[in-house]
């Protein structure tokens, strides 16, 4: 019940006409755009690593320089692409998402330019 | 083994007692002092949503952090190479998941607990259970493993190997962390795991830095160390397969055990929690940068200082000391720096223990308190006295149940009995949480299949894996690896269920939404709204 309580005493279609609007369209495809297909890549990769780590020993064991190995250089690897993703999605959220995120967010609570509270 | 033992008895214990209660002074008054504005429920169990991304940040690694990234990651790569590895790699790209598709629309929808946001649009009472259940089994599995470290420090410190001097210690350790949640609710337990990931990460980066300075900075140096104090099978120590190469089932279970840890962090009631205690889901999403940053460079120096332990220690003696694998690291602080470097090392990993105790304590009170409580048992209309009054009545049952299992878990591995919990995790809330945001269709009777089935189908099969029963003697310790001795009931051929109950559990919440003529796009519409953009999201207590 608690999480439900909307605080602005909203009629209850404020939510389904927000929902509607072009620009909430906009937000989701946005977002989705982003996280899903990138969601699939990071997962996708990094399976990539843990199947070769299982299946691949020889190639994985493989010295590249002194007695650093192929399975070395890919792990690392792993916490390269965790940091780029990071960078990535924060860069995109920042510019693409939460000034859109805001106007709808302004539009709901304080509609006509009344305070909610 | 003999050398080793007069080398741990040689440590101070006096001096290792001495600095552990410091830092628990130190946090017990910063306790104090940040629990004096603590009066209301979002007081209690979100500090007021009064911390800022980069402390929250830190805190969510003092969080995450725990034991068994510590003690067993480094342990693992001392012994098994390689192979110890792959927990810190599933351990850190995890946070992807959460900062990519969870923890932004969580804060933003949720207000105290994970079944704020499950239950959101579902049938109340029935969806907030069922998240409460799966809340505390995952917090339990996940305090063992914490209480178990405690135990495998204690004996490595105090040399004792006798069961009870060891339950004394974990009691203490469990006294003190009921003590911060009490006291500090929230807000002192993230000021607790704040301190205690500044001194994990500062500690850990002093003795990566004095390892590779052992050996000229140069890390291929560091592994031909490790590989020649390993003796005849050293070179394996560098690829992977010393663990997990064994024919058969065992690379299916290395298989699985990615799975689960890449899933299971998104799913960690404890970690989600944190997310409330920041102000916007701006801050959140600050607040995950910083904790893959931390957690990142973290796992990066456990690298060092497993070959490190490896190469200056060797696995035969870490091995044999009093809490085995666990043990690696502070011998390696011993080894490095004598008694006093393993005094502070040993004083971080108990601080570590505690703050994470707390935390998962607090998540587990605040579960059981708002929504069992407060939710199903008083149908939302709770006063908010009573409500924190019942959280803090069960942090005490916590503590109490977590210092009897951690006296019964003594001697697990750490790391292992972590991958169990983020298991459960994955396969109980992971699907449930992602149907819940993502999906329109779904509804209550999805939501409890996934639940209850992703609850069910995996601590049956571990309950029935080869890691509580059956896995044959190993000659050189003369125990079984398993769990219980001397029994074999186990038929799944898995150490770790991730493979199986995390498929499941998605199937049945699909499944259970479909044959469900539920529909609820109303509320569906206004969690969608709130999650992306944050709109009626609690806000910031002022004081």
């Amino acid at each position: 019940m608690s999480t439900t309580d909307v605080e602005s005493g909203d009629p209850p279609d404020t939510w389904e006409r927000a929902q509607e609007s072009a620009e909430f369209r906009q937000l989701r495809t946005r977002l989705r755009r982003f996280v899903f297909p990138m969601a699939v890549l990071f997962l996708a990769w990094y399976l990539l690593y843990v199947l070769l780590a299982d299946y691949a020993h020889g190639f994985m064991s493989t010295k590249i320089a002194g007695n650093f190995t192929v399975g070395l250089l890919f792990g690392l690897l792993q916490f390269v692409s965790t940091f780029l993703i990071t960078w990535l999605y924060v860069r995109y959220a920042n510019r693409n998402l939460d000034p859109l995120a805001e106007r709808i967010r302004d539009d709901i609570e304080n509609p006509a330019g009344k305070e909610p509270r | 083994m003999r050398t080793l033992a007069a080398g741990v008895e040689g440590s101070n214990p006096t001096l290792n007692i001495i600095i552990f209660a410091v830092f628990v002074l130190i946090t017990l008054v910063i306790v104090f002092r940040a629990s004096r504005n603590t009066k209301t429920a979002s007081d209690y169990y979100a500090a007021g949503r009064a911390f800022n991304g980069p402390q929250n940040g830190i805190a969510i690694s003092g969080d995450y952090l725990s034991a068994a990234s510590f003690l067993g990651i480094a342990g693992a790569i001392a012994v098994y190479g390689y192979d110890g590895f792959l927990y810190s790699i599933g351990f850190l790209v995890a946070w992807l998941v959460a900062l990519l598709l969870v923890a932004e629309l969580l804060r933003n929808t949720g207000r105290f607990t994970m079944g704020d946001v499950l239950a959101f649009r579902m049938k109340q009472r029935p969806v907030r259970a069922a998240a409460a259940i799966s809340t505390l089994i995952v917090s339990f599995f996940y305090l063992l493993a914490q209480m178990t470290g405690a135990g495998g420090l204690v004996a490595l410190l105090l040399g004792v190997e006798g069961k009870a001097a060891q339950s004394v210690v974990i009691a203490i350790v469990g006294v003190i962390m009921i003590a911060y949640v009490l006291i500090g609710g929230m807000k002192g337990t993230t000021w607790v795991q704040i301190i205690k990931a500044a001194l994990l990460v500062v500690g850990a980066l002093v003795m990566t830095l004095w390892v590779l300075g052992k050996y000229g900075f140069n890390f291929s140096a560091l592994l031909q160390g490790a590989v020649d104090k390993a003796g005849r099978a050293g070179e394996t120590l560098l690829g992977p397969g010393k663990q997990y190469g064994k024919p058969g089932t065992s690379k299916l279970d290395f298989f699985s055990l990615g799975i689960a840890l890449v899933l299971g962090t998104a799913g960690l009631p404890h970690v989600l929690m944190r997310f409330y205690t920041v102000p916007t889901a701006r801050d959140a999403r600050r607040s995950v940068v910083w904790a893959i940053v931390l957690i990142g460079v973290f796992y990066l120096f456990t690298l060092v200082l497993g070959y490190g332990a490896g190469a200056l220690v060797g696995p035969d003696d870490i091995k044999g000391a009093p809490g085995g694998v666990n043990s690696a690291a502070p011998l390696l602080a011993l080894n490095l720096g004598g008694p006093v470097l393993l005094g502070l090392v040993s004083a971080i990993a108990f601080a570590t223990i505690l703050a994470v105790v707390a935390g998962l304590t607090i998540t587990a009170s605040a579960s059981f308190a708002h929504d069992v409580y407060a939710n199903v048992f008083k149908k939302g209309k709770a006063s908010t006295g009573s409500e924190v009054r019942v959280a803090r009545w069960t942090a005490v049952v916590i503590g109490a149940v977590a210092i009897l299992g951690g006296i019964l878990a003594n001697g697990q591995n750490v790391a292992f009995l972590v991958a169990l919990a983020f298991a459960v995790a994955a396969s109980a809330n992971l699907p449930t949480i992602l149907y819940s945001l993502f999906w329109k269709r779904f509804n209550t009777q999805g939501a409890l299949w996934s639940i209850y089935g992703g609850l069910i189908v995996s601590i049956v099969l571990i309950v029935f894996s080869p890691a509580v029963s059956g896995k044959p003697v190993d000659a050189a310790t003369g125990k079984s690896p398993s769990m219980l001795q001397g029994v074999d009931f186990h038929w799944f051929p898995l150490d770790n269920p991730g493979l199986v109950s995390i498929p499941v559990a998605f199937l049945l919440g699909w499944l259970g939404t479909v044959l469900s003529k539920e529909r609820n796009s109303k509320k569906y519409a206004e969690m969608e709204v709130r999650a992306l953009t944050g709109a009626g999201a609690e806000k910031a207590v002022q004081h």
